[in-house]
């Protein structure tokens, strides 16, 4: 769930995304769900002479699973803050885990 | 209704979408157009009055295709059709000229890719098994 609350946090800042087809999308996010489907306002492809199919849209979903990377803003994000989030989240694993060894009869 | 709760938390991305004129980009590089009728979890679309638009250049055409469901896992983008953003940079022509125009490109595509193949054996190197076009992914 970190990568999902991470782009939770990102919402209305412009980032480009490109899918695995090598076509870029460059826009506002607008939202993301929990299989990081993104939703982008405000679209622009830089090469539209090679997709020109994406002159006419203007706000686009975009499916998960055939986003390759999201370039985001560097000026932006916290990264101090997002490897905070990390470790705490291996920590709350650890000890979950570490409960279930004292308690095994559950 | 918490089931009814959750789903809808995780569809409200297309919720909003529905019953407008949208683009689909499959996975395969084709452009649909239609009226989303209804959507899921998955990105399972229902699409009706379908077209399937095709682009050479800066020429394109339309097909007529009708009713759709189309599997999730097939979806790449779906795009809002803003009737602002025109089309005069391109130039619409009848679904017989787009489709030649189309075959002579997959035919160009088809030479491209078998001189490279052969380039890279002369040269010892293992061709890629299928690069495909790079509309595919």
């Amino acid at each position: 769930m970190l990568f999902f609350s991470f782009f939770k946090s990102l919402v209305g800042k412009e980032v480009i995304v490109e899918l695995k087809n090598d076509l870029s999308v460059c826009g506002i996010l607008h939202s993301v769900d929990q299989y990081l489907n993104i939703k982008l306002v405000d679209i622009s492809v830089p090469d539209t002479e090679k997709y020109p199919h994406m002159i006419s849209v203007k706000n686009c979903f975009i499916r998960g699973s055939v986003v390759r990377y999201v370039h985001l803003p560097a000026e932006e994000i916290d990264v101090q803050l997002l490897q905070d989030a990390t470790r705490k989240e291996v920590a709350q694993l650890k000890s979950q885990q570490t409960a279930q060894v004292a308690a095994p009869s559950k | 209704m918490a089931d009814l709760d959750s789903v809808l938390a995780y569809t409200a991305n297309l919720m909003s979408d529905i019953d407008k004129k949208l683009m689909i980009v499959l996975k395969d590089g084709r452009t649909l157009i239609g009226f989303l009728r209804s959507v899921d979890q998955f990105a399972n679309l229902v699409l009706q009055d379908t077209i399937e638009r095709i682009h050479v250049g800066k020429q394109y055409g339309d097909i007529p295709r009708g009713l759709f469901v189309i599997r999730g896992d097939n979806v790449a983008i779906l795009g809002e059709m803003d009737d602002k953003k025109d089309l005069t940079q391109l130039q619409k022509v009848s679904i017989e000229d787009i489709l030649d125009a189309q075959r002579e490109q997959l035919q160009r595509r088809d030479e491209e890719t078998k001189l490279r193949n052969q380039a890279m054996l002369e040269r010892g190197l293992q061709p890629h098994g299928d690069v495909g076009s790079e509309d595919t992914l």
